[in-house]
């Protein structure tokens, strides 16, 4: 068992309203971790749309989601956040008034006074193929991630997609495996263009397979795959006899374990009270897109203001016996000594 | 105003009025074609709006671009006259546009 990290607060997502989250804790000197199942931080503008312009941030005519993301982390700094990224929070129980226990599929264990649920969309999990009888292959034999490369050795692999994902781990594996196919639905691939010179060239030197077309089948039982169908292009049915399959397909947005938190749900999203948006259960909170109250917008805006009433609650659990007086960033000398500008 | 019908998988078929200048994924949302889930909201990003473009259609509606087809590769069952219905833009050439939606997009 590793160590249990104690914290104030604990934000499960490190889209933009959870990197403000941090903000407006930090003024209230609430210390703030979080955890996001993304490799990096900024949420949907990360993963989304880093390049595309967002046109209603107040008093910012015009920012990319890249852009919005970085201010953020700038504006935060002050306030020293840890992250913990590549992690998806699976379990949470209440363990005290308020004291929350928090696990992550990375092994990690949090101990945390308040919690937010700033998870947007839901967590960015894989697209699963829609192949019949998938199910009982997945993690046996079916992998949307490597975590162990040397699970693969001397194994029958079959690659599926054609971006940097497919391609890293096509030449990744190929040398370890006894054989590896790629199975992409055409003849060019959008990853990088020295990964897909290298794939070519062990196609071309017979290191390793090529097929364009789709899988259509799979083979096998227990959970242990023994070939796929792959229908090329031209409708031509070919079988290959596979251990192991790996399809990468991208992100899509799962709203995952938080269903079983014993929080109230409306149609996958958290209800919350609108003065300091916490949930049916003292001491959660639910800010951003995915929580619900009659008027909500699904705004980056509001997911802000909404971090900003959710921090004066966080307040009274965090420091009971301290009155919250409040203070403005452009006058309070103590505010700007947090800031690191007085 | 032209008029796009959507035939989803099942056979449903939804025949609504596409405003001038929005996107065939847009139009999909505003009549509540369920099965465009369009979740990055038209950016290109995530190719769950993907639609089968009628075959007699899919000259006047063109190939995607080399950016869309790259999307494209994220999605299933892709045939040749596929396209992500965010990036056919509604015109009045396209009044009379059926295209088909998949049983599954990814999610």
């Amino acid at each position: 068992m590793s160590e249990t990290i104690k914290t104030d607060v604990l934000i499960i997502g490190a889209g933009p309203v959870g990197l403000f989250a941090v903000f407006e804790l930090g003024l209230l000197d609430i210390k703030a971790q979080l955890v996001d199942i993304l490799d990096k931080v900024g949420g949907q503008c990360a993963e989304l749309y880093p390049e595309k312009p967002i046109y209603d941030i107040p008093g910012i005519p015009f920012i990319t989601g890249h852009g919005l993301t970085d201010a953020l982390m700038q504006q935060i700094k002050p306030f020293h956040p840890t992250f913990h990224l590549g992690e998806m929070v699976t379990t949470l129980e209440k363990i005290g008034e308020p004291l929350f226990r928090l696990r992550t599929d990375a092994g990690k264990t949090f101990e945390a006074k308040c919690v937010v649920i700033a998870a947007g969309g839901g967590s960015f999990q894989p697209k699963r193929p829609p192949i019949q009888g998938i199910e009982p292959y997945e993690e046996k034999s079916v992998f949307y991630a490597v975590r162990k490369m040397d699970a693969f050795r001397d194994k029958r692999l079959l690659v599926v997609g054609g971006g940097d994902s497919a391609l890293d781990w096509t030449l990744n594996l190929q040398p370890i495996a006894k054989r590896l196919t790629l199975v992409h639905r055409r003849d060019e691939f959008r990853g990088a263009p020295d990964s897909v010179n290298k794939m070519r060239a062990l196609v071309a030197a017979g290191g390793m397979d090529l097929k364009i077309g789709q899988v259509t089948a799979l083979e096998g039982g227990d959970g242990k795959l023994t070939a796929c169908s792959i229908k090329g292009n031209d409708g031509a049915l070919s079988r290959i006899e596979v251990d192991a399959m790996l399809p990468f397909f991208g992100l899509t947005m799962k709203l995952g374990p938080v269903a079983d938190w014993g929080l109230r749900m409306e149609d996958e999203l958290i209800p919350a009270e609108t003065a300091a948006f916490e949930t049916n259960i003292p001491g959660l909170f639910a800010i951003g897109d995915i929580n619900t109250y009659p008027g909500k917008l699904k705004l980056i805006l509001s997911g802000f203001h909404e971090a900003a009433l959710m921090a004066q609650k966080a307040h009274r659990y965090v420091y009971p016996e301290k009155k919250l007086v409040f203070q403005y960033t452009t006058s309070s000398t103590s505010l700007q000594k947090k800031l690191g500008v007085a | 105003m032209p008029k796009i019908t959507y035939i989803e998988h099942d056979g449903t078929a939804h025949t609504v009025e596409g405003e001038l200048g929005s996107t065939v994924m847009e139009t999909a949302l505003r009549n509540d074609v369920a099965s465009i889930v369009a979740e990055c909201g038209g950016s290109c990003t995530c190719a769950t709006c993907l639609v089968h473009v009628d075959e007699k259609w899919f000259t006047v509606v063109g190939p995607p671009s080399a950016e869309e087809e790259e999307q494209i590769d994220a999605a299933f069952e892709v045939k040749p006259t596929s396209r992500l219905s965010c990036q056919i833009k509604v015109t009045e050439a396209l009044d009379g546009l059926v295209v088909y939606t998949p049983a599954y997009q990814g999610r």
